[in-house]
């Protein structure tokens, strides 16, 4: 049995590391309000992005000719998937989620044939996909000086989707990443953003536009834009869905910090009450003895 | 009867503004300057570096974006932009900045013509604010 100063310091250890948790749950959900903050202001830029080229692609006269962007390379040989995870640990099950959800995409192309390419976004991903995907993993791309999702990150790595689509390296692009629905539950969302994937949206108007300069010209200017953008609110979505990961881990933490210390105390309690009372017995049957 | 329309600024982070006592809005599109009023025909089209001019009730505003889209239909005007500045909150030395960064990039020798032509859009809407 352990003794009443190792069960002290074990307590005060485990006090201690209560302290951190609940200390790193607080900053999590000050930072979880700014960034769903950012989220939902950030959604009506897409939105309204969407809307506009749901607009175009209706309006669009030749399909035949339509930019690649939109309608793919006609094969389905190299797929291209951007993870996007957190460049810091301890927030529970966010980054495996996606790596999981990320895994059974993987490994139902390379059953099918074709070819995987990987980009990751964030240190975490690529520390979890390197030992199995390692010579998959092409790029791999880390924010971890930006405090904030921000659009310049985002754009730098949709230009670079875009580079690599237009030298003809892969073929179907997909994201990954965690969508926010409140602070217990995000969603690991496969998100297909090359070519785009408008299927199950209904057409919503059939008002014809007037152009300027023409449908394909705008397209072709516009899809480039909607990549950064998707992988923005993808960014931003991912960034509130950490915090509020992480505030939900460092809640149980806490949580079982507290039970640990109580545990432990009684155990504490328990052993200082037989060490009395060994004490007592030794005196009075050596009173006795005499 | 009235005149007035709305229109709606967003860029990525935020809505930018929202307005609905606008009375006539001139956009820099990539054909040359738009003035847009209520009624006008369902348009879309793109924004090459330029200077906003909104025009409502309750005062003129100015703002210079360097890309974007315009949407305009039902009386709703769009622009979405990812790089907007109020030129009343824009000082010499932020001028001068962009100037420099705009500079920079159209003498870039490694560029395509579009991206050089954009640049030099920049140089010179942003000399003309000095």
């Amino acid at each position: 049995m352990a003794s009443l100063d190792d069960l002290k310091k074990r307590i005060a250890s485990v006090k201690s590391t209560q302290k951190i948790t609940k200390a790193m749950k607080m900053v999590a959900a000050a930072k979880l309000r700014r960034a769903q903050e950012s989220a939902e202001k950030g959604r009506p830029y897409s939105e309204k992005m969407n809307n506009v080229i749901l607009n175009l692609s209706n309006g669009i006269s030749d399909k035949e000719n339509a930019p690649k962007l939109l309608s793919g390379t006609g094969q389905e040989k190299t797929h291209l998937c951007v993870v996007m995870t957190s460049d810091r640990g301890l927030c529970g099950g966010f980054n495996s989620n996606i790596i999981k959800k990320a895994k059974s995409y993987f490994s139902k192309i390379l059953d099918e044939g074709k070819e995987l390419k990987i980009i990751t976004v964030g240190s975490k991903g690529n520390d979890q996909l390197k030992r199995v995907y390692g010579d998959k993993i092409i790029e791999n791309i880390s924010f971890k000086e930006s405090k904030n999702a921000n659009y310049f990150d985002a754009d730098k790595v949709g230009k670079m989707v875009i580079e690599k689509f237009e030298v003809g390296e892969f073929d179907i692009c997909t994201i990954f990443y965690n969508q926010f629905k409140n602070v217990i539950t995000q969603i690991p969302q496969a998100q297909q953003i090359i070519p785009l994937n408008n299927e199950d949206e209904e057409s919503s108007s059939e008002e014809s536009y007037e152009f300027e300069p023409d449908e394909d010209e705008i397209l072709s200017n516009l899809l480039p834009k909607n990549i950064s953008t998707q992988i923005f609110k993808a960014m931003l979505e991912n960034s509130a869905s950490e915090q509020g990961s992480r505030m939900s881990a460092m809640d149980n933490a806490t949580r079982n910090a507290g039970e640990m210390v109580d545990k432990l105390t009684i155990e504490y309690n328990r052993s200082r009450q037989a060490a009395i009372t060994k004490e007592l017995i030794e005196i009075i049957s050596g009173a006795e003895s005499l | 009867m009235s005149e007035e329309f709305k229109v709606e600024i967003v860029n990525p982070e935020k809505s930018f503004l929202v307005k609905d006592d606008v009375s006539e809005v001139v956009v820099p599109a990539f054909e040359g300057e738009m003035g847009i009023l209520k009624d006008h025909i369902s348009i879309i089209s793109f924004l090459k570096p330029g200077i906003i001019k909104i025009l409502s009730k309750s005062g003129d505003e100015n703002y210079y974006v360097e890309d974007g889209i315009v949407e305009f239909k039902n009386n709703n005007l769009s622009i979405l932009t990812s790089t907007i500045f109020n030129l009343a909150d824009m000082d010499k030395s932020k001028q001068q900045d962009l100037l420099k960064e705009a500079e920079a990039e159209a003498n870039k020798t490694d560029i395509n013509d579009q991206s050089k032509y954009l640049a030099d859009q920049k140089v010179e809407v942003l000399k003309t604010l000095n």
